[in-house]
């Protein structure tokens, strides 16, 4: 980095409030007036609604209102469209189709006699044989789950494919070693610390509706409720404040926030419904849950030929994965992964059960993170077949530098990359040789340990609009920037942090192209009052695409700059160069002006030429011309106890190349996070049902995360390979490390398994799972344990 | 019924049913929105804050049950404009990111600092091992709470 | 986040006034000391009691001493302060391990040693530390006070000689010469309730084990104990394979029921595995081999 550079590990602006105590989340705002609502949820999987009555509900002295499904049908708001295209009730009409879905919403003046009030409520069900194992959805037989879609017969909801399949035929066909598995991706669930709430104020009067909530994409919601409320979009304000985590799960417009609207709506008064841990769990979205075959081909010395993959999606009851339109199985058609391959094939069946919609969330990237697991397992599972190891199966077939921008056999241009380089380095850090020698010995004692590798590549910062959008609404995301005649700027963006650090990195981002201190940059996301348009924050867009916006507004200024600067020095334009943060004049380095001298005389008197305007403000909107394509090596070393069952990560090692780094210490607490997260799923988190339907993950007593004690002391290195196409050549970081960690922890856990005979295990690798494996007997991870 | 108590040196009285929540109690009745809440089931440790001089789960303590004693939580950490060794600890080594299961960390930290005040790293970790976080992954954390050991100083208030 | 529904409150300023507001309000009244299991299950609203009477004023009841050759642990001292006990620790190792694994360091500072006896879970670890160490547990009420044994004290999952105007005021562990104990448990991430968890006190005379406890949680164990194992061990020399053949009967003999920490054959494993462990460690402890 240049020495005036803005980037670096700069303190984040966004501490100073929070560790005192000060951040402002939904649940901290209070209105005057205001009301509290609770949701009454579903006890049944699949069910007829017969009756509710909410008489006694009403009676409560201090219940203001109670909505019902009957009363949205009259208000035409008892349906409402998903981020999938789909239609998904906000309150219950005939049936119930997951257990936790909305049957009715309470109204009262303080969240205790709102919680009270759901059990005067008397809902009649009449329950169903429920849709729990998506192996059977597709049964003849099998209940219906979406009778409410004209002309439904059955539980497909699409059948998606991509790569060529002939050509994959062929090449498995010639291939020396093909291996197969079945893999279960389970059922997971994001679970922000923070869970999903909103404070809904409908002023009557003005008809502003204005709405604070946990959102991740604020300008998506508020085009969204203006559709589907009919409040006009300009009396619509949506503020996200600051955001306990999202992590996908503060994507989609959920029914608790179009109840709390219509609570507003029919009393008059600001309505705040927060949900519990439970309601979160159940209800929200959630991620994963691919029942996935994939098979690998290769040639005897190790060279991979092709790879396949056959998927079957459980999408719960409403399809409400938030994938861009023309990619109902999202980016998982990337699970070609970081080798150079002859050709690939996948398909992707997508099917209804009676289980709560999502399954676009959890850093998962549209789907990479269930692409790699594939890959990187079945890459694993090869090295196993052919005998080789498995550093070396992945360093022989990596792609080379030279052959970037790589197209991959179905379709996606990668554009930037080493990848030896990071194998290789994260290999050094390990101490790889070291620790297989190591291996060798404990082997020889009866103790067991592993060492797993994962190689990702992803591919982060949808856009371009032309290809991806959601809802019809292009994947572009704008910037707005304002330099005030003291020369201190405002940046407006349209992406919205749950932690990432925006308020800085954005802040530096400007800085860095006018010359400022990050300190003169002031950023401000979340309220769409006050920001441009954009689709928001999920899939690790903020520096890809909104961080590209705020560098062309920046460049805009920086141009309007020079056309001012030499109205003010009396030179052409083209006699300025840039240089030290300032324009100056080329050979008499003395007559320089930095940007905020230049703002104070854009505002002035100064005569200015035709066509240049008295001000420096600019705005962009960005469209990628194509995602960008982060990518890394890990290695995990695992000590696994074969009498317990019991798993304890002893090291994780991992190398991330993300483009050019604004700000590496944010970059470096994304991973820290990503590798808890594949910790956490390879090893004790899961979403299971019971053969009713009933979901056995309602709180965090059986929804596991890890704890500090589950965590080492992470190692990170970096590699940087700036991307080629994006301004300032970064890339997307914040999933990486979830997308490429579980793998690395369960080829560690089945390395350790392997003097067994264990070639493959599911996640999560409890305690249980592990001994059954070693018994030969695996436990299936999505159902309940029988 | 009437609740007497001190939070952060302060105290105060109101009337609160038996039911309430010492968070909700601090949250709603106080205006204290620094402590926050994670979960149903006394998991994940949003909530921590001190009662007397030991950090508790504030949503598994009635408000009743603070009756006549102190409580401390983030708002109390800082003295006046002086930041807690704790807190600039954590601003110092990006402890935090979304800044939600902050509060509840740094107290758990103020208090392994004031009876262990050279504790290890594995004396950190099991110190905050029932407090979850989902944005750090607990490395930054571990450092920040090391960090605010070295410095020393001791708590602020 | 979930909210208890309404309830009285009335604060006990003695034992004896706890006791006569547990007569006077009857089974709808419940003691709440540490809370951390009641306050829990209110907010769920599995449970909804009329009345709660916190004890936690009767500071009297927390205490941990010496009494003759017993070490006496009173009902309310917190899971903290019992893990913190040098005293404790000194004797009974088996305490230490098993605080060190109950619950977190912050649910430990609140939640007390007889609160969780007294909500008696079938997974709960303390139940199985005290059947090992072969404790008796004081009862008050209003006809006075008296004895159980640590291994009567449960009459099912959740339920407990206790009666609905009686409070346990204390446990008592019998100081023995030649002793030695240990705890282990394996959980799926730690603060978890076990998936099995093991027990296990002997007291050596010689090379021979003169008595045996093996308390066994979560896997279903008639009274939280291994009654058949430490049958078989007694007057035996301890050696590799008496611990396993313990092991073995402790594991046939107990009842473990699937859930979603594991299977029953898993935790019938568990049980055998995890005895033949902590009997090694606790014969160590002991002085032996």
């Amino acid at each position: 980095m240049p020495p005036d550079s803005a980037y670096g590990p700069l303190g984040r602006k966004e501490d100073a409030r929070l560790i005192r105590g000060r951040g402002t989340f939904v649940d901290d705002i209070t209105l005057p007036g205001m009301l509290h609502g609770a949701v009454l949820r579903s006890p049944w999987a699949h069910a007829r609604v017969l009756s509710v009555d909410v008489t006694a509900a009403l009676a409560h002295p201090k219940v203001e209102a109670v909505i019902t499904g009957a009363d949205l049908v009259e208000r035409g708001l008892a349906w409402m469209p998903t981020l999938a295209g789909d239609v998904q009730p906000v309150l219950a009409t005939d049936k119930v189709r997951f257990q936790g879905q909305e049957v009715a919403f309470v109204v009262a003046e303080d969240r205790y006699a709102a919680r009270d009030a759901l059990e005067l409520i008397a809902v009649e069900y009449e329950p169903l044989p429920p849709v729990v194992d998506a192996r059977t959805a597709l049964d003849p037989a099998a209940p219906v789950v979406r009778d409410d879609l004209p002309g439904r017969s059955g539980n497909r909801i699409f059948d998606w494919t991509a790569g060529d399949a002939a050509a994959a035929d062929a090449a498995f066909a010639a291939a020396d070693v093909t291996v197969g598995c079945d893999l279960i991706y389970p059922r997971s669930h994001p679970a922000p610390l923070e869970t999903c709430g909103i404070v809904a104020d409908m002023d009557a009067t003005s008809g502003r509706l204005t709405l604070f909530c946990t959102s991740q994409a604020p300008h998506a919601h508020r085009t969204l409720y203006a559709t589907i409320t009919g409040v006009p979009e300009h009396k619509l304000r949506v503020v996200s404040p600051d955001l306990g985590g999202g992590f996908g799960n503060k994507v989609p417009v959920y029914p608790g926030y179009l109840c709390a609207i219509t609570g507003s709506v029919i009393t008059g008064r600001p309505v705040k419904w927060v949900e519990d841990r439970s309601e979160n769990l159940m209800s929200t979205t959630f991620a994963r849950d691919y029942h996935m075959h994939g098979e690998i081909a290769s040639t005897r010395d190790g060279r991979i030929l092709a790879v396949r993959a056959r998927v079957l999606a459980d999408h719960g009851a409403f399809n409400a994965a938030a994938a861009p339109t023309k990619y109902p199985a999202g980016f998982f058609h990337i699970f070609t992964g970081s080798y150079d391959l002859q050709a690939a094939f996948c398909e992707v069946t997508g099917v209804y059960t009676n289980k709560a919609p999502g399954g676009v969330a959890y850093s998962c990237s549209f789907r990479i993170t269930e692409a790699v697991y594939l890959v990187e397992r079945l890459v694993d599972m090869l090295a196993r077949e052919l005998g080789t190891d498995p550093a070396q199966l992945r360093m022989r077939n990596l792609l080379r530098p030279e052959q970037f921008p790589y197209t991959c056999p179905t379709g996606w241009e990668y554009d930037s990359g080493d990848y030896p380089r990071a194998l290789a380095l994260a290999m050094d850090l390990a101490g790889y040789d070291e620790l297989r020698r190591e291996q060798a010995e404990l082997r020889a004692r009866g103790e067991y340990m592993g060492i797993g590798i994962a190689f990702f590549t992803e591919g982060v910062g949808a856009g371009p609009r032309e290809h991806m959008d959601i809802l019809g609404l292009g994947m572009a995301d704008g910037a707005e920037l304002r330099v005030h005649p003291t020369g201190k700027a405002v940046l407006g963006i349209s992406v919205q942090t749950q932690g990432q650090g925006h308020e800085t990195t954005f802040a530096q981002i400007v800085a860095h192209e006018l010359g400022l201190s990050p300190d003169d940059v002031e950023v401000v996301h979340g309220d769409t009052d006050r920001t441009p348009f954009g689709l928001g924050t999920y899939g690790s867009r903020s520096t890809p695409v909104s961080g590209a916006a705020a560098v062309m507004a920046a460049r805009k200024v920086r141009e309007r700059a020079r056309l001012v600067a030499a109205a003010k020095l009396e030179v052409a334009a083209d006699d300025l160069e840039w240089a030290v943060g300032k324009w100056r004049v080329r050979g008499d380095p003395e007559q320089a002006l930095g940007i905020a001298e230049i703002a104070m005389a854009a505002h002035s008197s100064l005569a200015l030429p035709d066509g240049v305007e008295g001000h420096l403000d600019a705005s962009a909107v960005y469209n990628p011309p194509n995602l960008t394509f982060p990518f890394g090596a890990y290695i995990c070393v695992s000590d696994v106890d074969p009498g317990t069952g019991e798993v304890r990560i002893r090291r994780f090692i991992a190398v991330d190349d993300c483009g050019v780094r604004i700000n590496p210490m944010i970059v470096e607490g994304q991973v820290h996070r990503g590798l808890a997260d594949g910790i956490g799923m390879a090893l004790m988190q899961a979403v299971t049902f019971d053969e009713a339907g009933n979901c056995l993950a309602g709180s965090f007593m059986d929804y596991l995360l890890p704890t500090a004690m589950e965590c080492p002391s992470f190692e990170l290195g970096a590699t940087v390979t700036p991307s080629p196409h994006h301004p300032i050549g970064a890339k997307g970081v914040g999933e990486s490390a979830t997308v490429g960690s579980p793998a690395a922890v369960v080829n560690s856990v089945v390395d350790a398994l392997a003097p067994f005979g264990v070639v493959h295990a599911d996640m999560p690798l409890t305690p249980a799972s592990v001994w059954r494996t070693i018994q030969g007997r695996p436990i299936r991870p999505d159902l309940a344990v029988g | 019924m009437k609740l007497t108590l001190t939070v952060n040196g302060t105290k105060c009285a109101r009337e609160v049913e038996p039911r309430l929540l010492l968070v909700h109690f601090l949250r709603d009745d106080l205006g204290l929105t620094g402590t926050h809440w994670g979960c149903d089931t006394s998991n994940c440790g949003a909530c921590v804050v001190w009662l007397d001089e030991t950090p508790v789960k504030s949503c598994t303590v009635l408000a009743v049950m603070a009756e006549g004693r102190r409580v401390r939580t983030v708002e109390g950490l800082a003295s006046g404009s002086r930041l807690d060794p704790v807190q600039e600890g954590f601003a110092a080594c990006h402890g935090l990111q979304c800044g939600f299961c902050t509060p509840g960390m740094m107290l758990t930290a103020r208090w392994l600092l004031d009876r262990v005040p050279e504790p290890t790293e594995a004396q950190v970790r099991e110190a905050i091992s029932g407090q979850v976080c989902r944005c750090t992954g607990y490395e930054n954390i571990v450092r920040s709470v090391l960090w605010a050991a070295r410095r020393g100083g001791g708590s602020a208030t | 986040m979930q909210v208890p529904a309404q309830v009285e409150y009335e604060k006990a300023t003695s034992l004896e006034h706890a006791i006569g507001l547990l007569r006077r309000y009857g089974p709808a009244a419940r003691i709440l000391a540490g809370g951390h299991s009641l306050i829990p299950m209110m907010k769920l609203r599995l449970v909804q009691p009329d009345v709660l009477i916190d004890i936690n004023g009767l500071t009297d009841l927390s205490y941990i001493k010496l009494a003759g050759a017993e070490l006496r642990i009173g009902a309310l001292t917190r899971h903290a302060q019992l893990l913190e006990s040098a005293l404790a620790g000194e004797h009974f190792a088996i305490l230490h391990d098993a605080e060190r694994v109950i619950a977190d360091p912050i649910v430990r500072n609140w939640g007390t040693v007889g609160g969780s006896l007294c909500q008696a879970d079938p997974s709960e670890d303390l139940s199985a530390a005290f059947a090992a160490m072969k404790g008796t547990m004081i009862i008050e009420g209003p006809d006075g006070r008296r004895q159980v044994s640590a291994r009567s004290f449960h009459t099912g999952p959740y339920e407990t000689v206790v009666g609905p105007a009686e409070v346990l005021t204390e446990i008592r562990l019998p100081i023995r010469p030649g002793g030695g104990s240990c705890y282990l448990k394996v959980a799926r991430r730690a603060g978890d309730w076990p998936v099995g968890a093991a027990g296990a006190a002997v007291w050596l005379a010689g090379d021979v084990i003169a008595d045996a406890g093996i308390g066994l949680t979560a896997v279903g164990a008639r009274h939280f104990a291994a009654a058949e194992a430490e049958e078989f061990l007694r007057g035996r020399p301890a050696t590799t394979e008496t611990l396993a053949r313990a092991g073995a009967l402790a594991a046939a003999h107990c009842e473990p029921v699937a859930d979603q920490r594991g299977p029953a054959d898993y935790k019938r494993h568990l049980a055998g595995e995890l005895t033949t462990r902590v009997l090694r460690q606790a014969v160590a402890r002991a002085g032996g081999r």
